[in-house]
This record gives structure tokens, sequence and C-alpha cells, in this order.
């Protein structure tokens, strides 16, 4: 479970989460909405402690993630990230990519992390790419291949930071196709995504953000269906 | 046009410069390059402001001619320090701190063209600082630093040349004591040009072939 207990954080003068509080239960999908520079992106790097939090608490299974006796590095392996920019690393090949961090951080055996990445790549539907460099695919296998590296370190959560926004627009549906068999499996997530409809199909909750603040969560059907929030309102119009 | 009067034994004392030269070379490079690495990494993640010492000492190192430098080191090594240093020993030192000034640079380059995007990446993933630095960084750095590290090391065979100044007779040294003798400069610095060329030819072709290589990846 993951609890997020009045979360706040500054970049400089602009505070862009101003008291966050959220707890995500085990399975469950929740996704967030809410236009640019309402903190949601913030709120994820959060959660796996890449970005420090200024005062309340992140607690993933028990563990606080900010604090000083927390080891980031391990609690990293069971909390997988997934960024806008997939961030292949293009010295590597495909399969290389997958394996590198169930290597070095899990110390498998190379024959043992083959085996899982191989597993993890044909999930995502890059069986065939395995040898291949990142920098020859599409940026849409690149981000399928970026899921597939997450996932080949067995998290227990999964968090996706605007998977699809660098997309060129016809390789959206491949990723979110992906997104969609992970809900599905049961996978616990948090994503942050401007893909309206997908939120709506794959959410156990939705929640929006404006202005650093929380304004609503709720089922996606009242979400989209009856917002309470003059914001979400708002929101939902304009992006419709 | 060159009715020479130069002898085999001529050509093998020219060859053992050119060993000199490929010795020093060598050696600075190779200390150069571990220091400028270790130099770089620091400066990066000390950044500007705590490195500014660091950076300070090795500007001296990158600001001042060599063979300057190479006099001075060795009058301080003799003069105030008392140590009965080799003038062997004063060039592979002064080279290599003068390599690695000018490698910390290209290394830092290099650690700044790697997108934080992919170390933050690499960090999610569970890896710690140091697999990050190994296995993402380093390696990607050194596809960025290469053309430039490749032009170091061929700049430091030629500049090895300075080194007579500490009496070390390398092969440019070795050409002029011939010169003295046999009175053919033009033919002498002639092989001794080719052998230069020989020696740098295999290195900047290797370097070629990385570049060519890595960028088919």
């Amino acid at each position: 479970m993951i609890e997020i207990q009045n979360v706040r954080k500054s970049f400089g003068q602009l505070e862009v989460l101003k008291g966050i509080d959220l707890n995500v239960a085990k399975g469950e999908v929740v996704t967030v909405i809410g236009g640019s520079g309402s903190g949601k992106s913030t709120l994820l790097t959060c959660i796996n402690g890449l970005e420090p939090i200024d005062s309340g608490k992140i607690i993933v299974d028990g563990t606080e993630v900010h604090a000083k006796s927390t080891d980031l590095n391990k609690l990293r392996q069971k909390i997988g990230i997934v960024f806008q920019q997939w961030n292949a690393f293009p010295h590597l090949t495909v399969l290389e990519n997958v394996t590198l961090a169930p290597r070095k951080v899990l110390g498998m055996s190379k024959a043992d992390a083959e085996a899982i990445a191989e597993k993890q790549l044909k999930h995502v539907g890059l069986g065939d790419k395995l040898s291949t460099h990142p920098t020859r695919l599409s940026g849409g296998q690149q981000q399928r291949m970026a899921i597939a590296r997450a996932l080949a370190m067995s998290p227990d959560y999964m968090l996706f930071d605007e998977v699809t926004s660098a997309l060129d627009p016809q390789l959206v549906g491949e990723v979110l196709e992906t997104l969609k068999m992970l809900a599905e499996e049961g996978m616990t997530m948090i994503l942050v995504t401007h893909e309206m409809s997908f939120a709506r199909d794959v959410s156990d909750r939705v929640a929006f953000f404006h202005q650093g603040i929380m304004a609503e969560i709720g089922a996606p059907e009242q979400i989209f269906g009856d917002p309470q929030h003059e914001e979400t309102q708002k929101f939902l119009a304009s992006v419709r | 046009m060159f009715d020479t009067t130069l002898s085999l034994t001529d050509v093998i004392f020219l060859a053992k410069g050119a060993g000199i030269t490929i010795l020093v070379t060598a050696i600075s490079v190779v200390i150069g390059t571990v220091l400028g690495i270790l130099f770089g990494i620091i400066r990066v993640q000390l950044g500007a402001v705590l490195a500014a010492p660091l950076t300070f000492f090795l500007d001296i190192f990158r600001s001042v001619p060599l063979l300057i430098q190479l006099v001075l080191a060795n009058a301080f090594m003799g003069m105030v320090l008392q140590l009965q240093l080799s003038g062997f020993f004063v060039a592979c030192m002064v080279l290599s701190l003068y390599t690695a000034a000018y490698c910390a640079e290209i290394v830092r380059g290099g650690i700044d063209a790697v997108p934080k995007t992919t170390r933050r990446a690499a960090r999610s993933l569970g890896m710690s600082w140091g697999q990050d630095m190994r296995h993402i960084v380093l390696p990607l750095a050194t596809r960025v630093a290469l053309p430039s590290w490749i032009g170091l090391a061929l700049g430091v065979m030629k500049d090895s040349a300075l080194v007579y100044v500490v009496q070390v007779t390398e092969l440019l040294k070795s050409t002029q004591i011939l010169i003295t003798r046999l009175q053919e400069p033009l033919f002498l610095l002639l092989i001794c040009g080719a052998f230069y060329f020989i020696i740098s030819f295999p290195l900047a072709r290797f370097g070629g072939y990385l570049e060519k290589r890595w960028s088919n990846d």
C-alpha cells in the first residue's frame, strides 16, 4: 500500500504540491489527471524518492520513503517507474537494457535475467527485437521496452508519468494497450495521463489535480460523468 | 637527392629514440587518463564552486607551457626536495599531470553530455550511484569523449618531444644528435617524421574504427 500524507514540495519559490493526501491499495489503478504544472508528475517522482519532499510523509508498505534510514536503492526495486521520455540505454541492446538491473541490482545470473527479460519483452510485444539496439526502434517500441525494463524487476507498484505524451499519435495506442493489459493483470498502478478515455476505461479511481492540490478524487464514472469541483468541470470541458 | 651516410646503427639509434617516445607517451597517457577520469568525476560531483581548487590546480597544467613545467619540476624535485629522480621519471610525472588536466575536461564534458533523464531512469531501477556511473554514465560518456581523447593522446605523443630538456633522449632528440653528426637535417627530419606518423597512425585509425562501430549501434 502507498500512503501519501500531507505532502508538500516546492521548487524554489514555487510550491508544486500543497498538501497531498492519497492512499493507493494493492491492486488498485489510480490515474491522475490535470493541467500542466498541477504537480502530478512531481508526485510520482516523490513516491520513489527521486525527488525529496519538504514536509509530510510517503509510506510504501510500511517504509517511509524519505526517512534518512531508508535504503532508496532497495525501495526502488519494488516501485517501477516509466517516464514520458523512455530513456533507453542507447549503448545496450534491447535485451541488455532489460537484464542490466536484474543482474546488477538483484544479482541474478545472466541466464535467469535473460529468461525474465525475454518473458517481459514478449509480454509487451517485443519478443523479436531482443538483439536490436533501441535507437532502431520506434518511440512506441522504446516506451514498451522501458515498461518491460521496469517489469523485469518484478515491482509491486508501477508508476507511469505521461508515458504516451511524447509519442506520435499513431503509436499511442500500442502503449495504452500494454498499460491496459497490466491493469487487467492486477498490477498496482498510478498513472499520470492526458488520455481521458483511457483513464475512464482502466481506472478504479481518478484524481484531478489543480495547482498543487488534489481537487477531486472518485470513481471514473463520477469524475467524468458528474464532476463536483468547478476546476474539474472546466478542465474536462477544455480537453474534450 | 639523398646520398646519405646514414648507417644501420644510426637507424637503430633512432628506433630506440622512438621507443622512448612511445614509452613516455604510453605511461603518461595511461596514468593521465586514469587521473583525468577521477578528476573529471570529482569535478562533476562537487560542482563548479567546491571543485574550484582542483580546477585551478589543473588550469596551471593547461596554461603554463610544457617546456617550462618540465624544467621547473625537474629543478624543484632535485634542488628543493633533494630527490635524485631520473629525467625519465620527471618527464612521465609532468606529462601525466599535463594529460590528466586536459583529460579531466574531456571527461567532464562527456559526463555532462549524458542526459539527466537517462541517469534518473537508471537510478529508478534501483541502481546505486556507482552502478549508474559504471554501467550507464561512463560507457555513454566514453562515446562522446573518445574523439577528443584520441586528439589528446596524439598531442601528448608529439609534445613528448619536449622531454629532452630533462635529459631524456627520445625520438626528436635522437634525430638532432644525428643531424649534428651527419649534417643531413632534411633527410633525418623526414625519417623522424615518418617514425612519428607510424606511431600515430594506428591510434588515429583505431579511434576512427571505434567511432564507426558505435555509431552503427
